[in-house]
């Protein structure tokens, strides 16, 4: 009688535990399955196109790193690949300088929480929820030659001989959508940065206030290296969007990077040789997925390095 | 004394330095917003003065002579279910991995983990592939899948760590008095962390109806587009005329800043969630 209902007692737990773990399976089956199938697969995929000829969407022979020395070596691509690159790379650098450097202020007077403070925020913050489309055509048209607001202000303050076609010439067209940038995104730094301010605590900053401290010492030696974990996020974040810059290039100087691919950028190039244009000719997925994969190699790596070397100067407060 | 009295002048030079930059980030959004009242001819000879009255022809253009109404229904259709679908099975993902120790933990939440590294974008040539075959381009419901799917990694990272936050006490009694596992989730867990899911609502919420990039590469026909991939067919048709590609703009940009003018706080709060620890 007692054996049977501790085998009872047995089973009755061997069921629930199946059904916790049925339970289990089913919380995760669905994103499990979403994530599989429509971002790791893709992702494996573009590695196996890679080593493959295509014909349209179809796949043709295996051609080995044929794709990558097409992207990398054939000189008649190869200079739109450099191009693109060092635009990139100008775009990080003067990131990192005028939109990340203008957070850091803003952020750091922000936290004297002076008057206005909660408004401050918002109105730094309310570019960033608007989508990228709508900041780049409004300030296409601000910076339309003739009419547009920016040129017509300058002529209204006698700087005619300033007034130029600012996304027309290769030598302005870059820098004017990085500060068109720059505006649009501010606010997101700013407030990361004012957050991990925020967290340090209030006495740490009030005793060297009171030893006599200056306002820079304070920025610089406690607040500075306490705020690195922020400054890490920040930087990865601005290299990875820098990188993978596209709608403000697209929708403000077109496709093919004008004026003269002064505007170009790898996601440009990548979008170009991948569905076909003007200067890449047609589309072509075997050398558009070897220049994908290039690129996400490029980024990860960095990033990676990055993170492991911004990581490693942080400091905890104990 | 003396620091007082630079105090005081360091406090001048912030306020004006904030209300410069204030006027900086306001100004460009208030001049879009007049500028859609205005006929053509007032942007010409008067780019910086008043609408001489606010009339709303440009926006009746736009509502009767373009399909910018149907891009907002797909826009609301496509983000509405997008981040009803991630919530829901991201926070059950979430659940499973930080409230249960089973077999796998720790390889399911690496696999959720490393999803945070991919960059989808990149992998836009098989994903048309793959969509083509299911036949979901041209489809909202393709647009549907994919958001869903990049948006899981950071919905389950931001849940999770909410979720760990909870004592098991409530669990765990809850549990002694008979109640099942999925009563438990729903009835106890759940309404706990409700702010944390509008949090990961928005942080997902605002990508999505903003975004240009998968639109532009999966949607075709005219009555699919949303409305960030829209205006840019808009401009090409109304491109001389320059009240009603203010209009656009402006009618584009305002409902989510009216909620974000609302709700600053927590849209502030969600959109920086995945940057602060």
């Amino acid at each position: 009688m007692s054996t049977l209902t501790e085998e009872n007692y047995k089973s009755a737990s061997v069921r629930r535990k199946r059904l916790r773990q049925l339970w289990i399976a089913f919380l995760l089956f669905p994103a499990v399955t979403i994530l599989a199938t429509f971002v790791f697969l893709p992702m494996i995929s573009a590695i196996w196109y890679s080593v493959y000829e295509w014909d349209g969407l179809v796949r043709g022979d295996f051609v080995g790193l044929a794709n990558f020395a097409e992207v990398l070596f054939n000189p008649q691509s190869n200079k739109f690949l450099f191009n693109a690159f060092f635009n990139n790379v100008k775009v990080f650098v003067t990131l990192m300088i005028v939109q990340n450097g203008l957070a850091l202020a803003l952020a750091l007077l922000l936290a004297r929480e002076p008057k206005g403070y909660r408004f401050y925020q918002v109105v730094f913050f309310l570019p960033v929820i608007l989508s990228t489309v709508i900041i780049g055509f409004q300030w296409k048209l601000f910076l339309n030659p003739i009419f547009g607001l920016v040129n017509t202000f300058l002529r209204m303050v006698e700087l005619d001989s300033w007034a130029l076609p600012w996304l027309g010439l290769p030598e302005t067209a870059l820098g004017s959508m990085l500060i068109v940038n720059a505006w649009h995104w501010v606010g997101f730094p700013t407030l990361v940065f004012l957050a991990a301010i925020h967290r340090i605590p209030k006495d740490l900053i009030e005793a060297a206030r009171l030893d006599g401290a200056s306002e820079w010492n304070i920025a610089r030696d406690i607040i500075w290296p306490l705020m690195a974990p922020a400054v890490t996020i920040i930087v990865v974040l601005t290299f990875i969007g820098s990188f993978n810059w596209f709608e403000i290039p697209y929708i403000m100087g077109g496709l093919e990077g004008s004026p003269a691919y002064s505007t170009d950028m790898l996601g440009l190039l990548f979008y170009r040789t991948a569905f076909g244009s003007v200067s890449a000719g047609n589309s072509d997925f075997g050398t558009g997925s070897a220049l994908a994969v290039l690129i996400f190699i490029f980024i990860f790596t960095f990033s990676t390095i990055a993170t492991r070397y911004l990581t490693s100067r942080e400091v905890e407060l104990s | 004394m003396s620091q007082k009295k630079s105090g005081d002048f360091g406090t001048w030079l912030m306020h004006i330095f904030l209300g410069f930059n204030a006027l900086i980030m306001l100004y460009p959004i208030i001049m879009m917003a007049l500028s859609s009242f205005k006929t053509n001819n007032e942007i010409f000879s008067a780019p910086f003065a008043l609408p001489k009255s606010f009339n709303l022809d440009n926006f009746a253009v736009i509502w009767n002579e373009t399909d910018v109404p149907r891009y907002f229904l797909n826009s609301t259709i496509v983000t509405g279910i997008s981040v009803f679908v991630l919530l829901v099975i991201g926070t059950m993902a979430a659940y499973a991995v930080s409230r249960y120790k089973f077999r796998g933990n720790i390889m399911v939440s690496l696999f959720f983990l490393s999803g945070l590294m991919l960059p989808l974008r990149l992998a836009i040539i098989p994903l048309f592939i793959q969509l083509k075959a299911l036949g979901l381009v041209d489809n909202l419901i393709g647009l549907i899948c994919i958001y869903t799917a990049m948006s899981l990694p950071a919905t389950v990272f931001i849940m999770t760590g909410f979720l760990r936050s909870l004592p098991s006490e409530l669990e765990d009694s809850a549990r002694m008095d008979g109640a099942s596992e999925l009563r438990i989730m729903v009835q106890i867990m759940v309404p706990l962390i409700t702010p944390a899911m509008v949090i990961a609502g928005i942080y997902n919420a605002v990508p999505i109806w903003n975004d240009f990039f998968f639109p532009l590469i999966f949607i075709q026909s005219p009555e699919s587009r949303t409305i960030a991939q829209g205006l840019t067919s808009f401009f090409g048709e109304y491109s001389v005329n320059y009240g009603v590609l203010y209009a656009g703009l402006t009618m584009a940009a305002l409902p989510i800043m009216v909620i974000f003018i609302i709700q600053s706080k927590r849209f502030i709060a969600g959109m920086t969630a995945g940057a602060i620890k």
